[in-house]
């Protein structure tokens, strides 16, 4: 189980970065540069007519702030989960001990606790 | 698949808005259902929305050359059916549109009926189909092809919007689906990868609240031919 999941997770990060590895931008005016920019580039050149009739009421004021909360959104949802899948493995561990009919670990739990 | 702000004819804006619209009422529905039937269940409905809020976040880059997103509407959608996801995928595009400036308000409508509603939809339909494959096989082409489903519903949400002069709406189609589907194909094979991970830990870790939903008991309608072992010995 725990070995699928290391595996499925070395999946991942191969492919994320096999595009830095392999020659994909040669010739490319902007490297990895993003999909929906680049659609909105097709939009302006096929149709140069189009003047986009609203615009976002507020922008990142640089780029510096655009990773800031770019980074906030993913470490907001990561720590959720997170937090998640750590209480029900806490909370499944002491269920199984009680399950086992071990004593209660409460005295040893709390002396593992470091103060 | 951000169509940008402003970047749709008005009339189709409204167009998909008002396609929206009756998604978001019904999600807003099921969850109020959901959280007073199985309140148990409230947290695993936001890590689903959390899950969607990190996957969208990540610019991965492609072997196209360029970058894009997955959208992390998958797991929610087999966990708790697809209406709630309408709500929590149009919650992360409200966030994107409003401090990112990432998608916009006047195309909220249609990228909601991409991420938040067609991905989800082809999601779970391909889980139920695929379902008698075993579990991990499932979620993996249930995510995958959520993803790649929502990146061609904004490629041809773009096609309509803007046919090509010369070779008209499937020329366009043809180009945004370059754009965009091409570069989406090895996002969309790690968000399913990803996603079998969630559901792995998840077996192992909430039973309880998977049968509650009715999950397990479909995991264990096929005789537990599945990448997720139901008994794992824990450490």
């Amino acid at each position: 189980m725990k070995r699928i999941n290391l595996i499925l997770l070395g999946l991942v990060v191969a492919i994320a970065a096999l595009p830095l590895l392999l020659p994909v931008t040669r010739g490319l005016a902007e490297p990895f540069a993003g999909a929906d920019a680049q659609a909105q580039a097709a939009i302006t050149q096929s149709n140069p007519d189009y003047r986009p009739w609203f615009s976002p009421l507020w922008e990142p004021p640089s780029g510096e702030i655009e990773s800031f909360l770019f980074a906030l959104q993913a470490a907001l949802g990561a720590g959720l989960l997170g937090y998640y899948l750590g209480l029900r493995r806490g909370q499944g561990q002491r269920q199984t001990r009680r399950r086992r009919g071990e004593a209660p670990r409460r005295g040893a739990d709390a002396a593992d606790v470091p103060d | 698949m951000h169509i940008m702000e402003g970047f749709l004819p008005p009339l189709h804006a409204a167009a998909w808005t008002v396609v929206a619209i009756p998604f978001l009422v019904v999600g807003a529905r099921r969850i109020t259902r959901i959280t007073n039937e199985h309140p148990r269940t409230k947290l695993l409905l936001a890590s689903a929305g959390a899950f969607a809020f990190v996957l969208s976040a990540l610019k991965i880059p492609s072997v196209t050359g360029s970058c894009s997103h997955p959208t992390g509407t998958g797991l929610g959608s087999i966990l708790f059916g697809p209406p709630v996801m309408a709500v929590l995928g149009a919650i992360v595009l409200l966030f994107q549109a409003l401090l990112l400036a990432h998608g916009g308000l006047t195309t909220l409508g249609a990228n909601i009926v991409s991420m938040a509603i067609v991905g989800p939809w082809v999601a779970y339909g391909c889980f139920r189909l695929t379902r008698p494959l075993g579990l991990g096989i499932a979620v993996f082409l249930a995510a995958m092809l959520g993803d790649l489903a929502t990146y061609l519903v904004t490629a041809t949400q773009l096609a309509l919007a803007f046919p090509d002069p010369v070779s008209g709406f499937p020329g366009a189609l043809a180009k945004f689906g370059g754009v965009f589907a091409l570069t989406q194909v090895p996002l969309a094979v790690i968000e399913g990868l990803l996603t079998v991970v969630v559901v792995n830990l998840l077996t192992e870790f909430s039973r309880d609240e998977l049968s509650e939903l009715g999950f397990n008991r479909r995991v264990a309608d096929d005789g537990g031919a599945t990448l997720a072992p139901i008994q794992s010995p824990t450490s």
